[in-house]
């Protein structure tokens, strides 16, 4: 299906009251915007809305200051009501220099707030932004309110009292812009105050200075006469169940899931990777962990890490090893070896935008083909993916349990989007996760290799250590009954079925497929895996409020499929699969199902809008007041 | 502890599998004299782990009856680092050829010898591809003829005693398939050493590049080809122990003399210069050395793993802290 973009039209900042507002921060790569976002990300969970983030950063480090392709950028969902998504149009725009408001204005609604530090506006950085003339002076900004304020001019002296010259007083900007937006959703600064305290413990005058540069971004908030239409916006709570809560990114709760699984596994897990975005912020939680069994390596290339997992496998703990799609092709030699030698292990993917170095900080769902497909010999494994931020804790525990159960590799799918993205969490109680001990085999007596269990088909994990089980395992095919080198025809056809069986079987040990919002029957199914869920969510749930016969499904099993979905998918007259890539999981439902499903495909490095897939599910039913 | 267990012999090392290298093959001498070895080591057979690539010299493991890994090509050294951070108290064995362990697996060679991961890296050396029926190794000589260079190789061979001390090795060593004493001597040294050990052994392949190491191996001549290092010893050599080497001071290189010369040299293990020339002396010009070639102690990564480890579980993780750890909030 047509990609095409329907406006929302909920935007609204002539209340003083909004139930939710989108805010983007944006300047360059060196002004802290990330830093920025993620405190107000902060005192935003502590106010009580409900809320989504979506870094969006550029993969130079530090590219040449004012540059378009140097923009990074924060943009911030909160309401009070379910927010799954990081918004689709702007509120708020928040822009540093002509370079970020050259690349973000066109997501501003009408009537939307722009805060530029004019500052910045200098025909030096207007060049570099490629305006002819300066927008601030041309009335092309005159659909929004702007609020035009010479930021470093304010900032400069606010910190004159601590005498750190230019350079480094200039630094404090995102503060001042912090308490700025800070006063105008009316949260609280003592949190900020805080992390700045314990960021710049050892240098407490640059503490001092961005406390003071906080501060007075506040102050002006509260005491400049501002434009008209410009005041403070009250966003009303979210009514969220009660408990505990905090703010957790993908890849923290990847992280985490991992650290749980191997508590509920009691067992030692080697963490082995090597460095590639968006996929390193793994191996940085990882390695601040090792209080738990939880050991890292950082190995020489990709191929080494995976080989090094399997090693720690081979040894009796697990092996789990990380990449983005670049680096997990090349570990599909490694993932097969552990594949025939039947060793446990997980291979996180961090997608990102393909192919080769493609689009490293951008997000996408392509590499789901090689999750599936991508190694030589018939080499089945299963295949899960997450669907938020939070939800990576699950699907990570989940597959500590598949690989270590069925003793198999598994591959675990997450994305650019995920890893990077926050949301408020209802903190678990990790009392109540039902714990799945892994036990080594030790009897001697009889030992082979080649034992396993009747039902799972898994074969024993004999460890290294354990006195009479010494064996050798390895890549050449395996005698069935003995576990030894094998050349024998009968007994690689009897392997490769054992494979598939072994693979294919756990779908009896997977939940059943639910409709995640909608019935269960009915006209059309949204269907969708990973980190789409937030923007099918909220297209469905729009859908069903104009009274759409629309119903969401999102599937957490790639491989093997749940059991009902076949007949879940066929309970409703059509099916559109929404995905960030050209069609790679509607290619297997259909050809699995031999369901006429319709694809929906966006690969720009961004995440769908809800407004993409509501105009796709408008296009697909024009029909209304169909709903039960 | 070593009292309690039962004493093994060279039998306890053989596994039920059939040995099949080609008859004739260097590989057999070496798993022999390495059979033979393993119990004089008087270490629990459990603990001990073979990992190889791909090739024929990495069939080894599964001929041996202790815990193998038979993984894939060029990447037993990154297997063992991992079996060697999951379960450091494991005795780690790599078996690794020429082609495996300085071709497509240079780069874990490189990497596990810098590291200094507390395991023995046995790398038969022939000089040749043989699994894959005979082309030319990154150690064979230059114009070697093979079915991918009938005209005779161009490509310039390594030297991987002299590679693995370029790599940061910290225990580099050379010997010969069927010289069984010096084998088990230098293998011995190696297992005592704490970290890499790296050992080339010189290894006939009898079908694709026979008598390649004739001039070392052939006794009638052996003794002016070859020179035994020891440590603290003068480097002499010959049937009569007449010659010796010596380094020019001028020209920096070694170079033969009489063994009467009082500039003769002393061969030093520690002294990492010396160890590099003395790692790619070869023929006509010099003997080519075997023994223990270059020797240092370096903190081990495994040993600097478990300290790290050890420090910071002090305080043992718990996940439902872990879960509650920097800001959270209560919703009633």
């Amino acid at each position: 299906m047509e990609l095409a973009e329907e406006n929302l039209d909920e935007h609204h900042l002539d209340e003083k009251e909004v139930v939710d507002v989108v805010v983007r921060f944006a300047g360059d790569s060196g002004d802290g915007m990330q830093l920025t976002g993620n405190n107000f990300t902060e005192a935003t969970a502590l106010y009580g809305n409900d809320l989504s983030t979506f870094p969006d950063f550029p993969a130079e480090i530090r590219a040449p200051v004012g540059a378009t392709f140097g923009v990074s950028a924060f943009q911030i969902y909160f309401g009070a009501n379910d927010v799954t998504t990081a918004g689709d149009a702007l509120d708020v725009l928040v822009v540093m220099n002509p370079a970020a408001l050259i690349t973000n204005v066109d997501n501003l609604v009408d009537g939307g707030l722009l805060i530029v530090d004019s500052g910045a506006f200098t025909a030096k950085n207007l060049t570099k932004a490629k305006y002819q003339v300066n927008p601030l002076e041309d009335g092309s900004l005159d659909r929004f309110r702007v609020l035009e304020i010479d930021i470093t001019k304010q900032v400069l002296a606010a910190v004159a009292e601590f005498n750190l010259g230019h350079k480094i007083g200039v630094r404090s900007k995102n503060m001042w812009t912090l308490g700025l937006v800070l006063w105008l959703f009316d949260r609280d600064r003592a949190g900020t105050i805080e992390s700045l305290k314990k960021k710049f413990a050892s240098k407490p005058e640059i503490a001092s200075a961005n406390i003071a540069a906080l501060n007075a971004g506040h102050a002006y908030g509260e005491t400049a006469e501002l434009p008209a239409g410009i005041h403070v916006y009250k966003v009303p709570k979210a009514k969220v169940s009660p408990g505990t809560y905090r703010n957790i990114t993908g890849t923290n709760a990847l992280a985490w899931g991992l650290i749980a699984g191997s508590e509920l596994a009691n067992i030692d897990l080697l963490f082995a990777s090597y460095p590639i975005t968006p996929a390193s912020n793994l191996l940085h939680e990882l390695v601040r962990h090792r209080e738990f069994n939880i050991n890292t390596f950082q190995a020489e290339d990709e191929i080494a890490a995976v080989c090094a997992a399997i090693g720690a496998s081979f040894a009796g703990s697990l092996g789990v090893t990380s990449s983005a799609g670049p680096g997990i092709a090349l570990k599909s030699e490694g993932i097969a070896l552990a594949c025939a030698t039947e060793l446990p292990l997980i291979v996180v993917n961090t997608q990102r935008g393909g192919p080769s170095t493609g689009l490293p900080t951008k997000t996408e769902q392509s590499d789901l083909n090689m999750a599936l497909h991508g190694r030589h010999g018939d080499t089945p494994m299963p295949v899960i993916a997450s669907s938020t931020p939070t939800d990576c804790f699950e699907v990570a525990i989940e597959a500590v349990r598949l690989a270590t159960k069925y003793m198999t590799p598994v591959m675990l799918l997450s994305d650019g989007y995920l890893a990077n993205a926050a949301e408020p969490w209802k903190i678990p109680d990790f009392s109540e996760f039902e714990p799945f001990p892994v036990e080594h085999y030790t009897k001697a007596e009889d030992f082979k290799p080649s034992i396993r269990n009747e039902e799972t088909l898994a074969r024993v994990w004999a460890k290294p250590g354990t006195a009479g089980l010494e064996h050798r395992i390895g890549g050449i095919e395996r005698s069935f009954d003995t576990g030894d080198i094998s050349y024998d025809p009968a007994n690689h056809q009897k392997m490769t079925d054992l494979r598939q069986a072994k693979i294919a079987g756990i779908a009896n040990d997977i939940p059943l497929q639910e409709v995640c919002l909608g019935n269960k029957t009915g006209k059309l199914a949204v269907v969708g895996w990973g980190s789409t869920f937030g923007a099918i969510h909220q297209a469905v749930k729009r859908a069903r409020a104009e009274g759409l016969d629309v119903s969401h499904i999102h599937v957490r099993y790639l491989s093997p499929l749940p059991r009902n979905l076949e007949e879940l998918l066929k309970s409703f007259d059509s099916v559109l699969v929404p995905e960030m890539n050209t069609g790679q999981f509607v290619r297997l439902i259909r050809s699995e199902y031999l369901i006429d499903a319709e694809a929906l495909n966006k690969v720009a490095g961004q995440p769908f809008k809800i407004g993409d897939i509501l105009a796709a599910i408008h296009a697909k039913i024009t029909t209304s007041g169909s709903n039960s | 502890m070593n009292q309690a267990l039962p004493t093994l012999t060279v039998k306890d090392y053989a596994s039920d599998q059939e040995v099949r290298w080609c008859p004739g093959c260097g590989d057999y001498a070496i798993l022999k004299t390495i059979q033979k070895l393993m119990p004089t080591f008087e270490q629990p057979k459990e603990n001990q782990v073979f990992i190889s690539g791909i090739g024929c010299s990495s069939r080894f493991p599964y001929y041996m009856n202790t815990f193998g890994f038979h993984t894939i090509h060029g990447r037993a050294p990154a297997v063992a680092t991992g079996v060697k951070l999951a379960n450091p108290e494991l005795d780690v064995w790599v078996i690794t050829g020429d082609g495996d362990g300085f071709s497509i697996g240079g780069n874990h060679m490189l990497h596990v010898l810098r590291r200094n991961v507390d395991l023995q890296i046995l790398l038969f050396n022939n000089e040749i591809y043989g699994l894959t029926k005979g082309q030319y190794s990154p150690t064979s000589p230059p114009g070697t003829r093979s079915p991918s260079s009938p005209t005779g190789s161009i490509d310039l061979p390594l030297v991987p005693c002299e590679v693995a001390i370029g790599s940061g090795g910290t225990f580099i060593a050379r010997t010969i398939d069927t010289q069984a004493k010096h084998l088990a001597a230098v293998v011995t040294r190696g297992h005592e050493h704490r970290g890499t050990s790296f050992i080339e052994i010189l290894q006939n392949c009898p079908i694709y590049n026979d008598g390649i190491f004739n001039q070392v191996t052939d006794k009638k001549i052996a003794a002016d080809f070859k020179v035994e290092l020891t440590h603290g010893e003068p480097i002499v050599f010959g049937k009569e122990r007449e010659l010796g080497i010596r380094l020019n001071h001028v020209s920096l290189k070694l170079e033969v003399v009489d063994a009467t010369s009082d500039d003769v040299l002393i061969h030093d293990e520690t002294n990492k210069v010396l160890a590099t020339l003395l790692a790619t002396m070869k023929a006509p010009d010099l003997p080519v050395a075997v023994g223990v070639i270059y020797h240092e102690e370096k903190p081990s990564y495994v040993d600097d793993s478990q300290q790290q480890l050890i420090s910071i579980r002090k305080a043992k993780g718990s996940m439902t802290e872990l879960l509650h750890s920097g800001h959270t909030w209560e919703v009633e």
